[in-house]
């Protein structure tokens, strides 16, 4: 199987703005040190880790809303860590994101129909209309919704509206941060039923983050665990959950509260 | 004897009607931890509100009464209640970054309730807070008291509104999603933290989550709402034994588990949703007659 992502000795550092001196230069501070792994064509892979484990600015670095200070990112054979925008233009329609706020990510002055079909109009697609409709079809949202304002849309039809845009520019890649964590369980079941689904019949690759073990148990064949900007695990997921290496993956797994009153807890 | 008693709670929005809450009741024993479980907008936060006085401006109190202690909240003079409700109830927010604020230091923020509401000379007030911080685990209570919010992590932030929401003594807390912007690890953290405050002080908490995993580990007994009706009371030992509403059960259904191998997760079906709505429309149809 062909590797989609090669990411190797990945480094990332950003100015630390609260350390900064009135006059001067801000320190750096590194948050991401030196990872390396690869992603497979078509594989779900899972990015789990704590707040400031550096697991947003991983996904940010592979689609290139950051630029790494070191190391390498290369998507489908192309070395894309320090493209220019011009460069990346037309690679960027092979790489989606899916943000976790899709009330912040979706204009709120825009319809649906606009919001699907604007990045279609800019990366130069025809047929739009049909191409809205046929990424509402897929998502399993009316097609009268294109008439709707995000605001006329409950927490998981917008974030269908989100996975329609995705899905709409026919990615390779998408990288989904925390898309699930702002919705209600039921929901939350839906969209990733509805991810699953979608990875299936468009044989997509998708990176799914998420501070979440049981989400990315659900739904990712593998899983990276980041601690500190730093890989402690990246193994099968079914293996992982039944005996996690790491001593951070086992406190990860030990703390989450399971709906079972006879769980042990301490 | 229950310290709290929630009878036949209906809140609607002034103007339209809309009902938020429709006919709750609920009640809560001194020292006992009850859930407050629901999806969004199933009212669960605005009983938590309604019973501290704060509920929103656009939103009226359309029936039943609030009793706290023996006294209902609704026959006393506004000031008065304030009174009580300060001496007698707290809260602890969801958000610890909103719910401080960022231009003042963390000290004053806890000793100012102690002050204003309950009389304290400062001196005392700041003695206490310093003991509340160091039972909250938090390092260097002295340090913390000078700092600002933005100065403290997360789950920082959150040890010092637990320290806030006891200071006064209160007989009843509300705990609104204390731990939803928190990770797992942190989470577990505030959570015993939470218990262990609650039973070294004897105090009744009113737990608010959308999290039944939370519930399973928190509480001795939950409410489940849905679109501001009661649907299931349950101890949790019996609920999480095999709920008795089929809402509930779907609900139950559709919470994530990791030790679940299969790990498929059921959304709640359709028809189950038209039945609890079926239910509640039934209700207000009695009400209005």
């Amino acid at each position: 199987m062909d590797d989609l992502y090669q990411v190797s000795d990945l480094r990332l550092s950003l100015a630390d703005m609260t350390a900064k001196p009135l006059f001067g230069t801000a320190p750096r501070l590194e948050i991401l040190k030196g990872l390396s792994f690869t992603i497979p064509k078509g594989e779900v892979v899972g990015i789990v880790g704590g707040s400031g484990s550096g697991k947003s600015t991983l996904g940010r670095a592979m689609v290139r809303l950051l630029e790494p200070s070191g190391g390498s990112i290369r998507f489908a054979g192309t070395d894309i860590t320090h493209l220019d925008e011009t460069a990346l233009r037309p690679l960027r329609r092979r790489f989606q994101m899916i943000f976790q706020d899709p009330m912040s990510s979706l204009n709120p002055r825009h319809t649906v129909n606009r919001l699907i079909g604007a990045p279609l109009a800019l990366h130069g697609f025809d047929g739009i209309a049909a191409r809205v409709d046929r990424a509402l079809d897929h998502v399993g949202l009316p097609r009268s919704f294109k008439a709707r304002f995000p605001h006329e849309l409950s927490g998981g039809q917008r974030q269908r509206v989100g996975i329609a845009r995705a899905i709409a520019m026919e990615p390779e890649f998408i990288l989904a941060d925390e898309i699930v964590s702002g919705l209600d369980v039921s929901s939350q079941a839906q969209v990733l039923n509805l991810l699953e689904q979608l990875v299936r019949d468009l044989g997509l690759t998708l990176a799914f983050i998420s501070h979440d073990l049981s989400v990315i148990r659900r739904l990712c064949a593998r899983t990276i665990v980041l601690h500190h900007g730093e890989i402690v695990e990246n193994r099968p997921t079914a293996d992982l959950f039944a005996a996690p290496a790491a001593a951070y993956t086992r406190d990860l797994l030990e703390a989450i509260p399971l709906p079972d009153p006879g769980q042990v807890w301490d | 004897m229950s310290f709290l008693s929630v009878e036949n709670l209906s809140l609607r929005i002034r103007g339209d009607g809309a009902r938020l809450l429709r006919s709750v009741t609920l009640a809560v024993r001194p020292g006992e931890v009850m859930g407050l479980v629901g999806e969004s907008g199933a009212g669960k936060s605005m009983i938590g509100k309604a019973i501290l006085g704060i509920l929103p401006r656009a939103v009226e109190l359309s029936g039943g009464r609030i009793v706290l202690e023996g006294q209902d909240l609704g026959t006393l003079p506004a000031a008065e209640r304030r009174r009580v409700i300060g001496a007698k109830a707290a809260l602890i927010p969801q958000d610890p970054l909103t719910a401080l604020n960022p231009s003042r230091r963390i000290g004053p923020q806890i000793t100012d309730r102690l002050v204003d509401i309950l009389g304290w000379d400062r001196a005392r007030a700041e003695a206490r807070a310093a003991d509340l911080l160091a039972e909250v685990q938090i390092p260097q209570p002295a340090r913390v008291m000078r700092s600002y919010p933005h100065e403290l992590s997360g789950g920082m932030r959150q040890r010092v509104l637990i320290a806030s929401a006891f200071a006064a003594e209160p007989k009843l807390i509300v705990a609104d999603e204390p731990t939803t912007a928190l990770d797992v690890t942190v989470q577990k953290q505030i959570l015993r933290l939470i218990r262990q405050m609650q039973e070294r002080h004897g105090t009744a908490l009113l737990f608010v989550t959308h999290d039944l995993g939370v519930v399973s580990k928190v509480c001795q007994n939950l409410t489940v709402l849905y679109a501001g009706a009661v649907v299931e009371r349950a101890t949790v030992g019996a609920f999480f034994a095999g709920p008795a509403h089929p809402y509930s059960r779907a609900l139950l259904a559709a919470t994530p588990k990791y030790t679940d191998p299969t790990g498929s997760l059921t959304p709640v079906p359709e028809a189950v949703v038209a039945a609890v709505r079926a239910e509640v429309v039934a209700m207000d149809e009695a009400e209005d007659g």
